[in-house]
């Protein structure tokens, strides 16, 4: 093995005319690559001594075949020197601080010395800039009068002169600099002022950005292609270099016949044109190089920079084996720490297996399984066989094959590639891959179909729904990596989010409306009830029953969630459903009347709701205690018990919404007709009074801002009491408050626009007022304020929109639309940054957070050497909650 | 014009010059050169407030919500010119 290298240091510099000569084989003439026949022209662009693209040929300078030559570059000599674009900012700034006689720096001896002195100071690393140089003064050394310099886009210089003619009056004379001027003043430039201005002259003189001798890239580079119709087909790169050298052909040719100025100087231009266009297509201020078809072209900038370029597309891209991708979809009955693998997967992808005497039996019935498992049932089978010596031999089924063969040949110390099976830990990933959560290792579970299958629980941290979500999947190769994939990555060790410290893996929709019908107020089962709930959960052995009726026991629900519970959790809190009442009475005899309030002594459910704040995910109170009590396997095995309780609880009376859940009765759609009109009515009030002036503007408002807001919460006043009406007639019969209360899904709010009244669509906070003259829609009068004709719809989801509110209710709509599409596409941007920050910095073992060259950026860790992960919601000790489960009691 | 001094602001943390002594300490107690410790711009207010010079090491100790102080180290150092 090679010993790896430190990289000393990086110097970057331009290549030098000789330096392009020397490195160059063969000097190229022709503006063509192949003749009819197929074979290359001697000189031409695709000269045999650049290099070898087609196989079975060899190289004429090296003699090596394809894939063994890396390519020869060759050269083209300009007719005359052209600026090289990506230069032009440097030669900008080199001839404003020089001067355009000597070529000496424009500052005096005293003011070098100004600089100089810095270079004592270990400091500072300052050059001297266009800045520190006065526009236009006089040369101190030669005493030549300078020149304004206005640099064009992309490529040209003008000197701008003021001369004052005999009436007194100034005039400015432009005068355009050429390539050939710009060199030879970059020439006049000593050695010493370049090492001022930040410039090492050994490796980058400055004339050296203007180009004389062009080099021309190995034809590995920019290999043809032959086109399905046999037709060829050459690299953009070549294109633009037959276009380079037919103008430079063409520019010799005048000039050596003597055209006249005006012929030569456009040919120059178009040079230069093609030059700029051949290193940088994208340059602005030049139209883009365009193929036949009319894209442009593909040139040397292009293949380096951006997304899909050489180092972001194809050096810091990685591609990987091992790997499968397909669509995913639920299955609630898998353990969170479990995916379910279909088996065409299983079958493709496998784990290297080193034969031991211990083992060579059950590997030889791998072999002879070969690689075509039948159905899940059967035992795995395997693709490959690895010999000792590196040759691999790919096993074939059927009576044809070699699997009984290779069976027999097999001795310890060969490898076997054998197929997954059940238990397998694999690193499962969905992008974008924005936190740590993103890629968990799960234990495999071969299954029909061809779906990745996931607990539902595991969705928030992935942000995986299964409207046709795919995600990817990687096999752990070694054993490293296998340990690795076990301790740090598996799903348990990442239940707890280090973003807030709380759990981010919990119940979620039916887990949560599922134990809230189940836990609210106090149900009673009859043992074929109780076992009926507590199926799929890990019970050992039934509670005593909580109750005895005539010789018959029952048990409690609270019971039913009792028994998943570990029996050493003490917790009181307030539920998502409690609704704040004023005064507060759970410590009444009767107790809170939404049953709100959660006492769990010693893993006695005691009173109180299970829902949302007790198990969801990036909540899940409980879930957090059990994690600090008992670690992380037992809180893995109680989210699966919960989420199979919470399904079987949901199932014990079904759980479903329907378009009559909306129906209101009679009185109620009389309530808020009346409620809405008379919102009309006083925002027509309103309305009126404004328009009489008699409105008082609100300190620091217009009249109109201040009618615009009284609208506004007016109309959302008169919104909230339908949504009011509504939930009074609707109660927890109603899933969809039930959903709501429980914290599961929805709002109030989402009920109240389905029964009730959608209300006010506004953009950016305000009633819609864009559209027509003075008007929204050509439907209304001109300088209408009324509700309708500013976006409020009176209608509910249920009753159907009229075709005006539809049309104000997408324009609200778009709104979310937009923001969320602006949003990713910024915070994508952000993160971007932010990881390319950040990607090497490491907490050492001295707790101090450190860069790759050992420099210090935070002293502890975070300033307080705390994972917060392992903080209580941000604070490093739970005080309340170590207290409450010391004493039992509410603090 | 009385000028405002930055350092009694509430929000603005205690910034000490160290003595040479401690900075060697310092320095050895994280096995570190001196160019590996934070840096703070010699024109930055606190740093003018305190009057310290490039080649000074601060030490800031800033009130911390978790930690309750927590203490940092900067290497004062020259603004380069932009």
């Amino acid at each position: 093995m090679t010993v790896p290298k430190r990289v000393g240091r990086i110097e970057f510099g331009l290549l030098s005319p000789k330096q392009i000569r020397d490195m160059s084989v063969c000097k190229v003439i022709w503006p063509d690559t192949y003749d009819d026949d197929g074979f290359p022209y001697p000189k031409g662009l695709m000269d045999p001594s650049l290099g070898v693209i087609d196989p079975g040929l060899r190289c004429k300078t090296c003699g090596q075949k394809q894939g063994e030559c890396p390519g020869h570059f060759g050269h083209i000599d300009l007719a005359k020197p052209v600026i090289h674009v990506g230069y032009t900012r440097l030669i900008r700034k080199l001839l404003r601080v020089t001067c355009r006689e000597c070529g000496r720096l424009l500052l005096d001896k005293e003011e070098i010395e100004k600089f100089s002195a810095l270079e004592d100071d270990p400091y500072s690393d300052e050059t001297i800039g266009e800045k520190d140089v006065k526009k236009e003064r006089v040369c101190p050394y030669c005493g030549e009068q300078q020149l304004k310099i206005n640099f064009e886009k992309p490529t040209s210089f003008i000197e701008v002169a003021t001369e004052t003619d005999d009436a007194g009056k100034s005039h400015k004379i432009e005068h355009k600099l050429t390539s050939a001027d710009i060199r030879e003043r970059l020439e006049r430039i000593p050695d010493e002022d370049l090492r001022l201005l930040g410039i090492d002259p050994e490796v980058a003189r400055p004339e050296w950005a203007v180009l004389t001798v062009l080099p021309v890239p190995p034809v590995t580079v920019r290999p043809s292609i032959i086109l399905e119709n046999g037709q060829r087909s050459e690299d953009d790169l070549t294109h633009k270099l037959v276009d380079i050298i037919r103008i430079n052909q063409r520019f010799k040719e005048n000039q050596d016949a003597g055209a006249p100025q005006l012929i030569i100087e456009d040919l120059w231009e178009l040079l230069q044109y093609h030059v700029t266009t051949y290193l940088d297509n994208e340059v602005a201020g030049c139209p883009p190089a365009r193929h036949r078809s009319g894209r442009p072209l593909k040139t040397l900038s292009q293949r380096l920079k951006g997304k899909d370029g050489r180092f972001r597309g194809s050096l810091s891209g990685k591609r990987v084996n091992f790997s499968s991708r397909t669509v995913i979809s639920p299955d609630p009955n898998l353990s969170v720490g479990e995916v379910g693998v279909p088996l065409a997967i299983a079958n493709e992808m496998s784990v290297p297996v080193r034969v031991t005497k211990q083992n060579i039996e059950d590997m030889r019935t791998m072999i002879r399984i070969g690689p075509n498992r039948p159905t899940l049932r059967d035992p795995c089978g395997a693709n490959y066989v690895n010999r000792p010596d590196g040759r691999r031999i790919r096993l074939i089924a059927g009576p044809e094959g070699n699997c009984d063969t290779v069976a027999e040949m097999i001795e310890p110390g060969w490898k076997v590639d054998r197929q997954l099976r059940d238990g397998d830990i694999v690193l499962f990933n969905r992008q974008p891959s924005l936190h740590r959560m993103s890629i968990m290792s799960h234990h495999i579970k071969v299954m029909n179909g061809r779906t990745f299958r996931l607990n539902p629980a595991v969705c928030p941290p992935y942000n995986a729904d299964f409207d046709g979500d795919e995600m990817n999947l990687h096999v752990p190769q070694t054993e490293e990596a296998r340990a690795e994939a076990e301790l740090l990555v598996a799903v348990q060790e990442n239940i707890l989010s280090p973003r807030f410290g709380a759990p981010i893996i919990g119940g979620l929709h039916d887990h949560i409306s599922g134990i809230f019908t189940l836990t609210n107020q106090t149900k009673w089962f009859n043992k074929s009830e109780f076992l009926y709930l507590m199926k799929y959960t890990k019970m050992e052995h039934l509670p005593e029953p909580g109750k005895v009726v005539d010789g018959v026991p029952y048990w409690s629900n609270k019971q039913a969630f009792s028994v998943i519970l570990p029996k050493d959790v003490s917790m009181f809190y307030k539920a998502t459903c409690c609704q704040n009442c004023n005064p507060c009475t759970k410590d009444s005899k009767e107790g809170c009347p939404n049953d709100a309030f959660v006492r769990i002594v010693d893993g006695e459910l005691l009173s109180g709701t299970i829902d949302k704040k007790s198990v969801g995910a990036m909540d899940g109170t409980i879930l957090n205690r059990i994690i600090r009590l008992h670690g992380t396997g037992r809180a893995k095995e109680y989210i699966d018990d919960l989420t199979k309780l919470a399904i079987r609880g949901i199932m014990l009376q079904g759980f479903s919404y329907g378009i009559n859940d909306t129906d209101l009765g009679k009185n109620e759609h009389k309530q808020i007709r009346e409620v809405l009109d008379k919102a009309e009515d006083d925002a027509a009030q309103k309305i009126k009074i404004f328009e009489q002036g008699h409105l008082e503007p609100m300190p620091g408002r217009t009249p109109e801002e201040t009618l615009e807001l009284q609208l506004m919460s007016e109309l959302g006043k008169a919104r909230d009491r339908t949504g009011d009406i509504a939930s009074r007639k609707l109660g927890f019969e109603n899933s969809a408050v039930v959903m709501a209360v429980s914290g599961a899904r929805g709002s109030m709010l989402n009920m109240a626009q389905m029964a009730g009244c959608i209300g006010q669509q506004a953009v950016r906070g305000e009633r819609l007022s864009r559209g027509y003259e003075d008007r929204t829609l050509p439907h209304f009068r001109r300088g209408d304020k009324g509700a309708g004709a500013h976006g409020f719809v009176r209608n509910s989801y249920k009753s159907g929109l009229t075709p005006t509110e539809f049309f104000f209710h997408a324009i609200g709509g778009r709104e979310g639309l937009v923001d969320t599409a602006v949003r990713t596409s910024q915070s994508g941007y952000l993160q971007r940054r932010m990881i390319n920050a950040l990607q090497d910095l490491k907490v050492a073992y001295d707790g101090t957070v450190r860069s790759t060259g050992g420099k210090i950026i935070q002293f502890i860790y975070g300033e307080d050497g705390t994972d917060p992960a392992k903080s209580a919601s941000g604070l490093p000790v739970d005080v309340k909650g170590i207290a409450e489960s010391v004493l039992k009691e509410e603090i | 014009m009385t000028r405002l001094n930055v350092l009694l602001h509430e929000m603005v943390p205690d910034h000490q010059i160290m003595t040479p002594e401690e900075v060697a300490d310092l320095l050895q107690s994280f096995g570190i050169d001196e160019d590996q410790l934070p840096k703070i711009y010699h024109d930055d207010p606190a740093v003018k407030a305190c009057k310290a010079v490039p080649g000074n090491v601060l030490r800031i100790i800033r009130k911390s919500q978790t930690a309750g102080e927590a203490t940092s180290y900067r290497l004062v150092v020259r603004r380069p010119k932009k």
